[in-house]
């Protein structure tokens, strides 16, 4: 799973794709794994990383994070889906 | 530096809701950095809003339709000229460009004015009625398409299409038709606003990506930056847009530029499919109205074809902004009745 090196994302969590023209917004959580996808972070190690910064189960975060990737799949953001 | 002081006549001052590329170039020459120019204003109608653009448009004079044909025109390029000293002429519809085109020689040997436009066989190999011809010959896909003279045609147009497909005009107007009475009906709307002959086209579905571009008519395509429509008005022209990051288009657009030794300013409009591929839907003749997104991200390519119209050697432009917007917006001028009345009576302002 990797984040399209060229997306332009920002503190506020403004999102650019600068190949299609879309933008979007996320929230600050959004923007973590986002930043954890930059840093070529596995699945598991995300999890991981989140189930301690987020109050929140392992199986709940792994739906939640299912439905994230879809959709930043179909905005193109994500170069391939393992 | 000193910059040059020269006079640009410029057409398409229509900055209304499907604007002209007039007021658009004429900023970008206005922020040149080789020149200090003065420009001339061109204009059809009495109410095109450039005329009354002061900060931009120094002076204005009307001119003769088209439809009037050259010699009018020449005769009151000539008028013009004599009071103005004209430098060079940018034309900027596509409507005009045939006639400037067949001037072009004589306005330059006679009054010295130079111009940097087309040839006639670039600007009629490009025509929406032979454009997959064009895409054939430079190596870029375009969606299928057929002429058509008569609405009894579609029935038969079963072979060759499958629904839906898209009913154009051959110079403006496009309407995607999901059945053989909706194509009917379109037809029929479309030629009688643009006449015949009517281009049936097949439906590429996908996100279309324009590019303003500007060939030196050597086969090197000096500028050229992509741009996605964000927000679209009813009359499908963009309001807004941001400037991409796309290597391929650019690719395609040098190759196209490069192929057929465009000279001048041109648009070339794309659908890219959810499969990445590209296909050309049309390729204006001149600059777009968004040119001016091209100058904010670092390429003028208004000011570039003036210098080479004057004969000066430009290099390519090597990069642009990326993730630069441009949104248009609208005002009032208020203008006083004189005005009005000088470019209704006088023909010039």
């Amino acid at each position: 799973m990797q984040i399209n090196k060229n997306i332009a994302i920002s503190d506020s969590g403004f999102v650019f794709n600068p190949s299609t023209g879309d933008s979007f917004s996320t929230n600050q959580v959004g923007l973590e794994i986002i930043r954890l996808l930059k840093e070529n972070k596995s699945k598991e190690e995300l999890i991981k990383e989140l189930v301690l910064k987020f109050s929140t189960d392992e199986s709940t975060l792994e739906k939640d994070l299912g439905d994230f990737f879809m959709m930043l799949n179909s905005y193109q953001i994500l170069v391939n889906n393992d | 530096m000193t910059k040059r002081k020269i006079t640009v006549a410029v057409s398409g001052l229509n900055n209304i809701d499907s604007p002209g590329p007039g007021i658009p170039v004429i900023r970008a020459l206005k922020e040149s950095e080789y020149f200090d120019v003065r420009i001339i204003g061109l204009s059809y109608e009495n109410l095109e809003p450039g005329l009354y653009m002061r900060d931009l448009v120094d002076k204005s004079y009307s001119i003769p339709l088209p439809s009037s044909g050259t010699a009018s025109l020449l005769e009151r390029l000539r008028y013009i000229h004599d009071v103005e000293n004209i430098d060079v002429i940018i034309p900027n519809f596509d409507a005009e460009l045939h006639s400037f085109i067949k001037l072009a020689t004589q306005l330059k040997n006679d009054f010295g004015i130079e111009t940097f436009l087309p040839t006639q066989e670039q600007f009629e190999s490009r025509h929406k009625s032979v454009l997959y011809e064009f895409g054939e010959e430079n190596g870029v896909k375009v969606p299928y398409a057929k002429m058509i003279f008569s609405a009894n045609e579609i029935h038969s147009l079963k072979n060759d299409f499958t629904y839906p497909l898209v009913i154009k005009g051959k110079y403006y107007d496009a309407s995607i038709a999901a059945t053989p009475e909706q194509a009917v009906n379109y037809f029929h709307k479309i030629s009688a606003k643009w006449g015949l002959p009517i281009i049936v086209q097949e439906f590429v579905s996908g996100n279309e990506v324009n590019v303003t571009a500007i060939g030196d008519g050597k086969g090197n395509c000096i500028g050229a930056v992509p741009m996605r429509k964000l927000y679209i008005t009813d009359k499908g022209k963009a309001w807004a847009g941001v400037s991409l990051d796309d290597e391929n288009l650019i690719e395609i657009t040098n190759r196209v530029i490069s192929n057929s030794k465009w000279k001048g300013g041109c648009e070339l409009e794309f659908i890219k499919t959810k499969e990445g591929e590209y296909y050309l839907l049309e390729m204006n003749p001149r600059f777009p109205a968004w040119v001016y997104l091209a100058k904010g991200c670092g390429q003028n390519h208004p000011e570039a074809l003036v210098r080479m119209a004057l004969g000066e050697e430009v290099k390519p432009f090597e990069s642009y902004d990326v993730g630069k917007l441009f949104v248009r917006f609208s005002f009032d001028q208020i203008v006083d009745i004189k005005d009005y009345e000088k470019i209704s009576t006088l023909g010039e302002l």
